[in-house]
């Protein structure tokens, strides 16, 4: 408890104190003189030590004109109470209603905490290497290119790379991955995994600001300022809640007394519960903590929402789209035949390989590193051929001049364009990737790359369609036979090949307008070059983004590993958040109404509107913390 | 520019509703959102209202809940 908390307690249990002594005297003593003014005077004093911090609160709130806030209705009601002679009501309500409160910021403090604890990636300190020596400092003064020291059992700090030692880093807190990653001399070391074994020395290459543990603490506190439509929904409503519910109560104390002919007191009690039911919080706080419970239950497996606005829309999907290379493929491509014309087989991949040697494609990435290989084997000592004039086709290949001979490396569409002679058109079909290649605008033979599917790729999408998504379509670049084949193998309902990656976006555009009313459509994608097409879908989700701006930028949501099998996980925190938030705002309101309806009949006590109030707001907070698991 | 601002103490969600709204109308200010349960304010507003944006944060956050303690980050 904080040290307001227990003041607010020793408040409540001075109040309940003198209720007591109230109580004995005036409903258990025999009569004695004063014996009325005596109680009286109690039950004042205990109502004004619960009560005196909401009274000061409704003062100010009148002086600036915040008429409709709970202190000014809390106040109005229970003095109300005392005006038609129900002393103890009056106290007593506002005691329970301090309890509450207190119950409240308790019980809101301590989901505050376990949302906090799931996100502590926030390192305290940095151990700065300067000339030999160790000295802590905060992560905040450590500046780019510094070198930093990190210990068993320690947290990274900022991000960087490992310049000596070796070690396993538990990546959980980030990814929600249990298997260790090895690590050792060269490799990059990401801000907020815990360092097992050895000592690292690390160069820093990211500001403390910029490193990927700051980032994801700011994207999920800054995840409020998108809100979901139900949320917005809820705020607007509270803002007419209030106001109606008080001009009913006005209506209640003086209409049917008027009207029937009756005493005002009877009806003016049954008004007062309406302004004790009139607040509007227990609604208001349960929907922001549920969301946010879901939001943070998901960054603990790894799974980063922008906003409770994609929790949202995620709960309502029902067509996935997905994008090959890197998603549901590895994207770790491997030569697997050469197949030359009219020259031999390690010229076709030398003359390949340093065309593409500028190129950061997978499958460039892959020609050269099987060149290298070669060469290795070779013990090849030729030296470095001149490259120039290199120019990247985005979807088509590239084009470059290797020892003065002109390089077309890329695929059957680039060698009908460049009117390649020699084409053998009956390509044999494999299920990789074949990449053509000419010299000198003649064809020069193939190589042909492979791609691996991920291991949990297929029954990532088995448990997608087991949450109820109808429709999974792939868009690739591929061949026709290529993509088929893998779609079916997967088990896709929709595939479409011979992509570019401007084709993508005319694909998901026609796709969306398929949608029907209600249902939503995610793009799934590694984010390296599809950012047109992730923010042109409903929900974009980046796959693999730990350590890429360009996929965190462009992401709705970000999979910090890059397992498809997160994405059934999503959907699932995110409809059990929007069945929750949908639970609160269903128990609440109803409990809200029946109080009101029953009050109005004249069957409720300010007991029940006091219940309404705050016993509902506890509920509703201890449900919502349910998202977070 | 931009500005975080931790607020402890808020008593209620909607309270916090009520602030983020009268922040977001201020004149000057692109967006505003406050995390209720981060407990912090992300405001976001031109430079010309700089020098006076804190004051006026401070002033809309009293007069709906007198009770909140408002720190500039």
């Amino acid at each position: 408890m904080t040290k307001k908390q227990k003041k607010m307690l020793k408040k409540i249990l001075t109040a309940a104190a003198i209720f007591a002594a109230a109580c004995l005297i005036s409903f258990l003593l025999p009569d004695f003189p004063f014996k009325r003014w005596v109680s009286l005077v109690l039950f004042l004093a205990a109502y004004v030590t619960a009560g005196g911090d909401v009274i000061r609160k409704a003062m100010l709130g009148i002086r600036n004109g915040q008429v409709f806030d709970e202190n000014f209705l809390m106040s109005i009601a229970t003095i109300g109470a005392f005006y038609v002679g129900e002393y103890p009501e009056g106290v007593l309500v506002m005691l329970l209603y301090q309890i509450g409160e207190l119950f409240q910021t308790y019980a809101v403090g301590k989901s505050r905490k376990s949302i906090a604890s799931l996100m502590q990636i926030r390192p305290d300190s940095a151990n700065l290497l300067k000339d030999g020596i160790v000295t802590e400092v905060s992560p905040e003064t450590v500046a780019v290119g510094d070198f930093i020291l990190v210990k068993p059992g320690e947290k990274i700090p900022l991000d960087g790379r490992i310049t000596e030692g070796t070690s396993s880093l538990d990546t959980a807190a980030l990814t929600g991955e249990a298997l260790p990653q090895e690590v050792s001399t060269g490799d990059s070391a990401i801000s907020g995994c815990i360092n097992l074994r050895g000592t690292l020395t690390i160069q820093v290459t990211r500001a403390f600001g910029e490193s990927t543990v700051s980032r994801i603490l700011d994207m999920v506190e800054h995840a409020s300022a998108k809100k979901a439509k139900t949320e917005n929904f809820i705020s607007r409503f509270a803002r007419f809640y209030t106001p109606v519910v008080v001009l009913l109560a006005v209506l209640l104390a003086f209409l049917p007394p008027l009207l029937l002919k009756e005493s005002f007191s009877g009806w003016i009690y049954r008004a007062l519960n309406f302004l004790v039911v009139s607040c509007p919080c227990a609604l208001v706080i349960s929907i922001p903590l549920g969301f946010f419970g879901g939001i943070g239950g998901a960054a603990k497996q790894g799974i980063l929402m922008k906003g409770s606005n994609y929790l949202e829309a995620l709960s309502k999907t029902d067509t996935f789209v997905f994008d090959k290379t890197g998603t549901l493929t590895r994207g770790n491509f491997k030569v697997t035949k050469i197949s030359p014309v009219g020259i031999s087989k390690d010229d076709l991949l030398k003359f390949t390989a340093l065309a593409e040697s500028q190129s950061s494609h997978p499958i460039a990435v892959s020609i050269v590193e099987a060149y290298q290989t070669s060469r290795q084997k070779h013990s090849d000592a030729a030296g470095i051929l001149p490259v120039s004039d290199v120019e990247e086709l985005a979807g088509f290949g590239v084009c470059a001049v290797v020892e003065g001979k002109e390089i077309l490396a890329g695929n059957m569409r680039l060698m009908r364009d460049r009117q390649v002679t020699g084409t053998n058109s009956s390509l044999e079909e494999t299920s990789g990737t074949t990449i053509c290649v000419a010299i000198d605008g003649t064809f020069a033979g193939t190589i042909c790359v492979e791609d691996e599917l991920k291991p949990d790729t297929i029954p990532a999408i088995q448990k997608l369609k087991q949450c109820g998504i109808k429709k999974l379509v792939m868009l690739t670049g591929d061949k026709k036979a290529t993509g088929e084949a893998i779609a079916e193998a997967i088990g896709l309902n929709e595939v479409h090949t011979d992509l570019l990656p401007a084709d993508k976006v005319t694909h998901v555009e026609e796709l969306l307008n398929q949608q029907s009313a209600g249902h939503t459509l995610a793009y799934v994608g590694d984010g390296i070059n599809d950012a047109p097409v992730l923010a042109r879908a409903d929900i974009g989700i980046a796959m693999g983004g730990l350590g890429s701006d360009a996929a965190i930028e462009a992401a709705d949501i970000v999979i910090m590993t890059d397992e498809p099998g997160k994405l059934p996980a999503a959907i699932r925190i995110a409809k059990r958040t929007m069945s929750i938030v949908r639970q609160n705002i269903v128990f609440a309101l109803g409990v809200k109404v029946l109080v009101l309806i029953f009050s109005a009949l004249g069957y409720s006590s300010m007991w029940w509107a006091i219940f309404a109030d705050v016993g509902v707001c506890m509920i509703a907070i201890l449900n919502s913390m349910r998202a977070l698991r | 520019m931009k500005k975080t601002y931790v607020m402890e103490d808020l008593c209620c969600a909607n309270c916090a509703n009520k602030i983020e709204t009268e922040i977001k109308h201020l004149d000057g200010v692109t967006s505003a959102s406050l995390n209720f349960i981060a407990q912090k304010l992300f405001v976001e507003f031109e430079d010309r209202i700089a020098d006076t944006i804190t004051a006026s944060v401070i002033k809309i956050a009293t007069k709906v809940e007198p009770d909140v303690s408002i720190e500039e980050l």
